[in-house]
């Protein structure tokens, strides 16, 4: 209510001055890693086939990085119109600490505000020397892991609990021992990075560790991008279902237009021209009418725990449980007493 | 005139000698410098560390994680410091002493660390000494040396950014010693290690000392290049900037600003006692 006030009064003021405004608005969208390619065609495709009701061209900017630094500078002002983040988390800290996000943003998209989906997978070198086939394998002594940080990546947040929902599924409601599990993965662990593309680096260039715990999207990115057959995508048989959710920043929507285009940005995303784009960047899209079928034949159908499975109970209390200072993740690497 | 310079001999008697026009204006303008750019963003960390109660500032400072990669973080820094010295020096007395094909190429070289991204530096160093990079693998397979993903990287990330610190600093003075001193020094009898120890060094010393505080202090604060040749697991190589950026991860700020402010203290205070020590080294070889 308030920001279309706002809105309104910027058009008052800009109609005022006469009418100067350009015939383009300008949005900035801040993402995460991984997404570069994909917002680039999406970009260039949404600019070339939308014009604002009043016939203005949309521009839009990309910001990428680790998607709690991201948010981190939309909270301190970054005058971002859209967020397509990593986790559902980080929009809410977002929504919590600016107000600039309504609070009930995960019910104004469908999908819960995910336009695609991914999941959690493994890549392994070629033929698979150390025969990693599921969860258990990365527990087993004298594997070497590559995972990055759950605290600097988001990406990092999915691996951790995907293995959790694994070591829940094995060993029922023992929590001891579901912990035990997931620590002995992490004790594995050759080197954290910071995020999930310095993870698939330190993988694929610096050839250190057995396997690496990612994105399906990125693992799909490194096998094309990368010399082909030099390393192996396996499917887990339990992984988890990664929503990156994507939200209007109305607080920051002040221009002419702006929230008008954000809005119709997103949903752009959710129709058919969209969620084609999506399919050929490895996403899974949540409507896979519109998609290339040879795209969707790549992603194989596994069983995918949800994050509001009661084994977690969604980011509200997955988040402080596992990843915030002392919590689940922190104990990990307590020292033996 | 005479008469405010006579009375006030006490109250501004810093004043009072300057022959240099523009005092005034050269010492506001360095003030209001210093204080934009240094003092008021360290007052606004240190105020915002104090919305922390001592009790959980205390915790924190005695965190054992956050006490080892302060150890980590400052025991690199000072290792790296004192490599860089030693071979900083050499460095300097080659390009400045001798004369031979591609000196200016090589002096040119030194200053790439200062150009080059340091995380550019960190990726080249993670790959020749990963545990299968061609550095890494020798190192291990002759020497059993571990240095790609361990606290060993981590003091080779920083000798590679701290490196043209100590050149640049002892350079200069080298240039400027007069090499008859140095004949007269073996005219009157003395070896060339006595020339070296007596008549070069105590000119070179409070240079040398620069060079290891600047190597040093660029070293604490370096984050770029440490975070991919350190695998950054808690305990093993976790540096205290990796700490700070986790804890503004957790939306933690004042648990940041916290690490930052004992880092900062620790850093002073070195910082202070190095500046005692070229003080002294001064007097004590009666250089000015």
């Amino acid at each position: 209510m308030r920001g279309g006030l706002i809105v309104l009064a910027a058009a008052l003021a800009l109609g005022a001055c006469g009418g100067a405004a350009s015939n383009e608005v300008t949005l900035l969208n801040v993402s995460y890693d991984p997404t570069r390619e994909l917002y680039e065609e999406f970009n260039a495709a949404f600019s070339a086939n939308y014009k604002t009701p009043d016939g203005k061209t949309v521009k839009i900017s990309m910001s990428h990085g680790g998607s709690g630094k991201q948010a981190r500078t939309v909270i301190d002002g970054i005058d971002a119109q859209v967020v397509t983040l990593a986790l559902q988390n980080d929009i809410d800290v977002i929504a919590r600490e600016s107000g600039k996000i309504p609070a009930d943003w995960r019910t104004r998209l469908p999908g819960n505000a995910s336009p695609y989906t991914s999941t959690i997978v493994f890549m392994v070198r070629k033929g698979n020397p150390k025969a990693i086939r599921d969860w258990t394998d990365l527990a087993r002594p004298g594997v070497s892991v590559v995972t990055p940080n759950p605290k600097t990546s988001g990406g990092a947040r999915w691996n951790y609990l995907a293995a959790w929902g694994y070591g829940a599924r094995q060993f029922g409601g023992d929590e001891a021992k579901i912990r035990e599990f997931v620590a002995s993965i992490y004790r594995n662990v050759a080197k954290l990075d910071s995020g999930a593309r310095g993870a698939t680096t330190t993988f694929t260039n610096q050839g250190t560790g057995d396997v690496l715990i990612t994105w399906e999207n990125e693992a799909f990115y490194t096998l094309t991008e990368l010399e082909q057959g030099a390393f192996e995508l396996i499917y887990p048989s339990l992984s988890i279902k990664a929503e990156p959710p994507v939200a209007v920043v109305a607080g920051n929507a002040r221009k002419d237009g702006q929230l008008q285009a954000a809005e119709d940005y997103l949903r752009y995303l959710y129709a058919p021209d969209g969620q084609r784009i999506v399919a050929r960047h490895f996403y899974r899209p949540i409507d896979p009418s519109a998609a290339d079928p040879a795209d969707l034949a790549r992603f194989h159908e596994i069983e995918m725990l949800s994050i509001d499975d009661p084994i977690f109970g969604g980011w509200d209390q997955a988040q402080p449980k596992h990843f915030d200072a002392g919590g689940l993740f922190d104990q990990i690497y307590q020292p033996a007493r | 005139m005479r008469a405010a310079a006579q009375d006030g001999t006490r109250r501004t008697s810093w004043r009072r000698r300057s022959v240099l026009p523009g005092f005034s204006l050269t010492m506001g303008y360095t003030l209001a410098y210093l204080s934009l750019i240094v003092l008021i963003p360290l007052a606004a960390l240190a105020i915002r560390s104090a919305s922390l109660g001592w009790t959980e500032f205390w915790a924190i400072a005695t965190d054992p994680r956050i006490v080892a990669s302060l150890q980590l973080s400052f025991g690199a820094a000072i290792l790296a410091a004192v490599v860089n010295t030693v071979f900083g020096v050499i460095v300097a007395w080659v390009l400045v002493r001798y004369r031979f094909p591609g000196r200016r190429w090589l002096d040119a070289a030194v200053d790439l660390p200062f150009a080059l991204p340091t995380a550019v530096a960190g990726i080249a160093l993670a790959t020749l000494y990963a545990p299968n990079g061609p550095f890494g693998a020798f190192l291990e397979g002759v020497f059993g040396l571990k240095v790609g993903f361990t606290s060993l990287g981590v003091v080779l990330a920083l000798i590679f950014v701290g490196m043209p610190f100590v050149v640049r600093t002892v350079q200069p003075v080298l240039e400027e010693i007069d090499r008859e001193t140095e004949e007269v020094s073996a005219t009157l009898g003395a070896g060339r290690l006595r020339t070296v120890t007596r008549v070069i060094m105590p000119g070179l010393l409070p240079a040398i000392l620069t060079g290891f505080a600047l190597s040093f202090a660029r070293g604490v604060g370096e984050y770029g290049s440490v975070i991919f040749i350190a695998n950054n697991l808690p305990f093993q190589s976790e540096i205290a900037p990796l700490l700070i950026v986790i804890k503004l991860e957790e939306h933690n700020y004042a648990g940041a600003t916290a690490i930052a402010t004992i880092m900062l203290v620790i850093s002073f205070a070195m910082l202070f006692v190095i500046n005692l020590l070229q003080a002294w080294s001064r007097k004590w070889f009666g250089h000015d």
